[in-house]
């Protein structure tokens, strides 16, 4: 019987992809495993395989087709002995709802939001995926100060594991853009050093899973030694990768690292969620004396927001984001969470709720004045982050907002967390691990007693 | 025995031994009064005497150039004091005064100078060895001939981070000069109860890393291992490993049962390879110096000690907003 051969998933969070090149045609003969096409996502191009014997006998999608979604059927293949005459089977649709994570509903999220602070009015925008402006915030970094340099597994020759150094070995060399060992902990000591020595290192971590191995040196090494040597000699270096949950990649691949990090004096730690702040963050980042985390979020990387088209826009350390202004009450959020705040507080003000939405992105200085003069107004607050509900970023802000702001609250501050389990595999686990937009929304009604 | 092992390198200079001797002393007096505040409890903490090892210390000096870093573990005054970092403020460290390097707040472990590229004074075993590589990446990146030499133990010598740096230093081909201090005890646990091989310098060859063992209480063994490690490293050869068979006479801390050795062993090595003797015999031995001369040296140095001594007790305590900073820059 002809089969389909669809769209592969060539990552856990590939949704769709183009159909870059076929390298068979109709009448060809494979075998299994012999190259069909290449399918380029927004991470990197892969040769896709076949994996039955058969003959091609209808190529569905001409390459250069851009947005195939993954399980679309591209080609026809029909087993050997079998009749040549027989019609292609329709195209079944993808198997039962492929584990639809919850992001995706967010991607509409209508956005009301005050203009950024750090962007004069009238400024020409630009659309970026977070992708792109992180690579645009180190190369232009690097093109303004040769004391920094980019380290990391896969940045150069790979063109990243993300494809966020995608480029940067064409324009800055081996010198400057250096694969590494599968060794976090000894490059990650070497990049201290250098640091030491008063070079800019930037280190990609592929994920912050990975970081554990060199925890000792970004805490014990990097932030302390500022204070061990009595302001004498400092650490200016970036770690910078993927934190937090992706989709479907199990345990050791899925945890947020805000709270660990923003624990330690010493430390910057920011998240982004937009591109703009993506950018203009790791650029401040670069240019910092400290040493700075930018916990980044795969799922993110591929999203697109407006950027400032400047030619050196920044945005400042230690200073939240009013994302949304409302009067009911404060949710505040940061890195992927704000998406299932925004997405929240659209859901809510359909329903007469006004939610003030604020993108903490720096943990590390908190801009605490933002939040308390925020639940000042509104007297209710809940915080939304995907890291383990114990000793959370929220748990932090409840402290600070009680010790603060206690006449003000009409009601208890609740934290929105994801669920304190290490993360499943399965679709639906996963899913029930996370933290999701309608929880918001329960948190929301409960402290506004609606 | 460590005389006829001089008297064939009698060529050394009188200046050369002289030098020597009095900064081999000056670490010795000094670590001697350290171990007497701690004794008064003028210095609190951790306190890891560094007497018995002098000579790997003043041997490998002898050949850095200006603009060379070192860096090392908690085992550090004598780093400290052969770079020529001032023993004032060393002592004024160790009892936590605010005229201390670290103004007080790193302590034993924890001191540093950017003027004499002292990186440190770290605390986590096998930490430093990646630093020190980093610091010659820097190097290499600026494209100057700076080596950085990076000391550690024969306890750290078996930490995971050190291989996966031997491994990017010799791919990278970093001016890094591997210095393993043995002296044959991890804190309490015997080389041969922790080390799967006597010979770490032996290590290295995985890696394609040259390396050699020294005698680590004889300087001028030190100096010319030294000499050949420090040119490699500067021709652009690579890393380079030394391995200095060395012994420390004190405890690993001031707190140290001392139940895993005898007091015969230390005392069989302080009578026949303690480094200072050896100098001090070449000395008297080439004519370079009198008894009496030597006697003057010892001293100024003790003089300069009971200075620093005194520095250290009559500095202020930091103040207590020095609490909150040099958190950022």
């Amino acid at each position: 019987m002809a089969t389909n051969i669809l769209m592969p998933a060539l990552s856990p969070t590939m949704e769709e992809g183009t159909l870059a090149k076929w390298l068979v045609k109709e009448g060809d003969t494979v075998s299994s495993g012999d190259i069909l096409a290449e399918i380029e996502t927004d991470k990197a191009t892969m040769e896709f395989e076949a994996v039955d014997d058969g003959l091609i006998t209808k190529i569905l999608i001409a390459e250069g087709t851009e947005g195939v979604k993954v399980n679309t059927p591209i080609a026809v293949l029909l087993e050997e002995g079998e009749d040549t005459t027989v019609e292609a089977p329709v195209a079944q649709p993808a198997a039962k709802e492929v584990a639809a994570p919850a992001f995706i509903a967010a991607i509409t999220t209508t956005e009301v939001r005050p203009a950024m602070e750090e962007v004069p009015a009238g400024t020409k925008m630009k659309t970026l995926t977070v992708r792109e402006a992180l690579r645009e915030a180190m190369s232009e970094e690097m093109r303004l100060d040769d004391n920094v340099y980019l380290m990391g597994e896969e940045v150069a020759e790979y063109q990243g594991a993300y494809k966020i150094s995608q480029g940067m070995l064409d324009e800055f060399g081996p010198r400057r853009v250096i694969d590494t060992p599968i060794t976090e902990h000894g490059f990650t000591g070497i990049a201290v050093g250098a640091a030491f020595a008063g070079l800019r290192p930037i280190v990609e971590f592929m994920t912050f899973n990975f970081a554990m191995q060199a925890i000792d040196h970004i805490i014990n090494s990097a932030a302390k030694t500022l204070y061990m040597s009595g302001g004498q000699m400092g650490c200016p270096i970036v770690f910078r990768g993927a934190n937090g949950a992706a989709a479907r990649v199990g345990a050791q691949h899925s945890q947020d690292y805000a709270a660990w990090y923003a624990q330690i004096p010493g430390l910057k730690v920011v998240q982004p969620y937009s591109a703009a702040d993506a950018k203009g963050l790791l650029k401040s980042a670069i240019r910092d004396p400290n040493p700075v985390l930018v916990l980044e979020n795969e799922i993110l990387y591929g999203r697109s927001f407006e950027v400032p088209d400047l030619p050196d826009f920044t945005v400042p350390l230690g200073r939240a984001r009013i994302w949304r202004e409302g009067s009911d009450v404060t949710i505040v959020s940061f890195g992927i969470g704000m998406q299932y705040a925004l997405e929240a507080a659209d859901e809510l003000a359909k329903e007469g709720i006004s939610a003030e939405v604020i993108d903490l992105r720096t943990i590390r200085p908190i801009d605490y004045e933002t939040i308390l003069t925020s639940v000042r107004k509104t007297n209710r607050c809940v915080t939304v982050e995907e890291g383990f509900p114990v000793c959370s970023i929220g748990n932090h802000l409840s402290a600070k907002i009680m010790t603060e702001a206690f006449d003000y609250l009409d009601a208890p501050v609740i934290n929105c967390a994801g669920k304190d389990v290490p993360m499943p595999y399965a679709a639906n686990l996963e899913k029930l691990a996370l933290i999701t937009t309608k929880e918001v929304i329960e948190a929301v009604k409960s402290v506004t007693y609606r | 025995m460590a005389l006829s092992k001089a008297a064939k390198k009698s060529n050394t200079s009188k200046d050369e031994l002289l030098g020597y001797y009095r900064e081999m002393l000056q670490i010795r007096r000094f670590e001697e009064k350290a171990g007497q505040l701690y004794g008064m409890g003028l210095i609190g903490g951790f306190c890891h005497l560094y007497i018995g090892q002098e000579a790997v210390v003043v041997g490998l000096e002898a050949t850095a150039k200006e603009g060379d870093q070192r860096i090392t573990s908690y085992r550090d005054h004598g780093h400290m004091l052969a770079c020529g970092m001032d023993p004032k403020g060393v002592m004024a460290e160790l009892t936590g005064r605010s005229d201390g390097y670290s103004k007080g707040k790193g302590g034993s472990m924890h001191m540093f100078s950017a003027e004499k590229k002292f990186y440190g004074g770290h605390g986590i075993v096998g930490a430093q060895v990646p630093l020190g590589a980093g610091l010659a990446f820097a190097n290499k990146y600026r494209g100057n001939d700076n080596v950085s030499f990076a000391y550690f133990g024969d306890g750290s010598a078996n930490q995971g981070q050190v291989y996966e740096t031997f491994n990017m230093a010799s791919l990278w081909a970093l001016p890094v000069i591997f210095v393993i201090e043995n002296n044959q005890y991890a804190m309490g646990t015997a080389m041969k109860r922790s080390t799967s091989s006597p010979d770490i310098y032996t290590r290295g060859q995985a890696f394609g890393i040259p390396g050699e063992a020294v005698d680590g209480m004889d300087v001028l063994a030190v100096k010319a291992a030294g000499d050949k490690a420090v040119a490699h490293c500067r021709s652009g050869k690579g890393p380079y490993i030394l391995e200095m068979k060395t012994y420390r006479y004190r405890g690993h801390s001031m707190s140290d049962p001392a139940k895993y050795r005898t007091r015969e062993e230390v005392q069989k090595v302080r009578e026949e390879k303690d480094p200072i003797d050896h100098v001090r015999d070449l000395l008297l031995q080439g004519k370079h110096a009198t008894e009496e001369d030597l006697k003057a040296i010892d001293k100024e140095i003790k003089s300069i000690v009971n200075e620093s001594a005194k520095f250290a007790q009559e500095s202020p305590e930091p103040d207590l907003s020095e609490l909150w900073t040099d958190i950022y820059a």
